[in-house]
């Protein structure tokens, strides 16, 4: 790396050149690259960290850039992961750079987090954040954790050594399905994330290079509206640690499916300004007599009943819409499909068929 | 004399149920009694998930409160 480009950091008594080289021989793994990812990696980047993994399955849809600041207009529709991956390695060619274009699930976490040494948490979801929490502690990962709600912000470094306190010390359970009131139709001020995955992107340089003090048994909590920050301490709980498997073999079995039971409605404009034909599908999940149909290639027909049984003929694809004939079916199967494959990026399009922007219209 | 009283902070979808982000209530004497009195008090939590903090130290079980003593509600996020 020309060093040059880190002069004014080095220059600091507290990092100095062997901080630096810290930093260069640092291995961190970014879990998705949205909202808090894309400043941590842009920040984790252009200070020099040598290794950056950075895993989202999900692609970038218009509603995602009022935060994602990795992102622009033209990339809707295209994978985060390596849309991400390119915009540093244009920039910063100097660093190694892995995109993994998948959501992380038990069975490839222990494939991918042995080779980084920290780990930031940027994801959008309860099952992710107890998965990651979980696999971090198996595999003695520090695990910079942070999550957004609104105007808030939570910010922790979790399992960093001995007696270091992790994310069941601090909400022991997942969350039912009835306990989650709000995902990602909450609403979030853009700069929030911004603001909260700087602050992780810190956490995990100053970990690395061993400067200050790190937010070690301690959870800051930050609010936008009245600019007040509001620190707690956390100590590791016995109690709470039961609730996390112990080993490998029961970290495999266990189901940390909880997700949203409110919907990812979208509506036919974006769900066709996103749809990219080579990673997604339309499902019309409407019985074959049901008219007018829709002559498109990239839409299959699949019945509401058969929508399970099938899943293996679109569970490749990284977004999925399925429609019907008003949007009323299509809800309660896009919850049961995130169920069962998994992931999010199942959505119900908005009005269905009947709507005045759907792409489906009765032959005159 | 002041009357004793507690200090409780609301984070998160706590503070936007009940629409009040810090208040003082009369004394009680542990937090299951608090958090009982804010249920009562607030029916629209019913459901809400989140963690206490007295004097802003996680607690897993029921503590006794001293008097002045600030307890927070801290619910869980998920967004990033």
């Amino acid at each position: 790396m020309d060093m040059e480009r880190f002069e004014r950091q080095i220059i600091l008594p507290e990092l100095g050149k062997k901080g630096q080289q810290k930093l260069q021989s640092a291995k961190v793994l970014v879990v998705g690259a949205g909202g808090l990812g894309s400043p941590a990696i842009l920040y984790l980047a252009a200070a020099g960290v040598g290794t950056i993994g950075i895993a989202d399955g999900d692609c970038v849809t218009t509603t995602n850039l009022n935060r994602q600041i990795l992102f622009g207009h033209n990339d809707v529709g295209s994978p985060k992961a390596s849309v991400a991956a390119r915009f540093i390695a244009d920039r910063f060619p100097d660093i190694q750079i892995e995109a993994y274009q998948e959501y992380l699930t038990v069975e490839n976490i222990p494939v991918i987090l042995p080779k980084y040494d920290l780990v930031i948490d940027g994801s959008d979801n309860f099952s992710t954040r107890y998965m990651l929490n979980d696999a971090s502690v198996l595999f003695g990962k520090p695990l910079v954790y942070g999550a957004i709600y609104r105007f808030e912000g939570q910010i922790a470094l979790f399992n960093a050594g001995k007696e270091s306190a992790n994310y069941r010390d601090l909400y022991p359970q997942i969350p039912t399905p009835g306990e989650i009131t709000n995902c990602s139709e909450a609403g979030v001020l853009g700069v929030l994330p911004g603001i909260i995955g700087t602050l992780q992107a810190t956490e995990a340089i100053k970990w690395i290079a061993e400067i200050g003090e790190s937010l070690i048994n301690k959870v800051l909590f930050c609010n936008l509206k009245d600019h007040s920050f509001y620190e707690i301490d956390l100590v590791p709980n016995e109690d709470a640690q039961k609730n996390r498997p112990k080993t490998l073999e029961v970290f495999l079995k266990t189901d940390y499916s909880v997700d949203c039971l409110t919907v990812a409605d979208i509506g036919w404009k974006e769900a066709l300004v996103s749809s990219n034909p080579k990673s997604s599908v339309f499902i019309d999940i409407r019985e074959p007599d049901e008219m007018p149909r829709w002559s498109n290639s990239q839409c299959l027909e699949i019945p509401y009943g058969e929508l399970e049984e099938k899943a293996e003929l679109f569970s490749e694809e990284t977004s999925v819409f399925l429609f019907c004939q008003h949007g009323i079916r299509s809800r309660p199967a896009a919850v049961e499909l995130r169920k069962i494959l998994r992931r999010n990026s199942i959505y119900s399009v908005t009005g269905g068929v009947e709507h005045p922007d759907s792409p489906v219209k009765q032959l005159i | 004399m002041k009357d004793k009283f507690l200090k409780v902070r609301m984070f998160g979808v706590v503070a936007e149920k009940t629409g009040e982000s810090s208040l003082d209530i009369p004394f009680v004497i542990d937090t299951k009694q608090l958090t009982a009195l804010l249920f009562e008090k607030y029916p629209q939590l019913d459901g809400i998930k989140f963690a206490l903090a007295v004097d802003k130290q996680i607690v897993h079980e029921n503590i006794p409160l001293h008097e002045g003593a600030e307890v927070a509600l801290l619910p869980p996020f998920s967004g990033g």
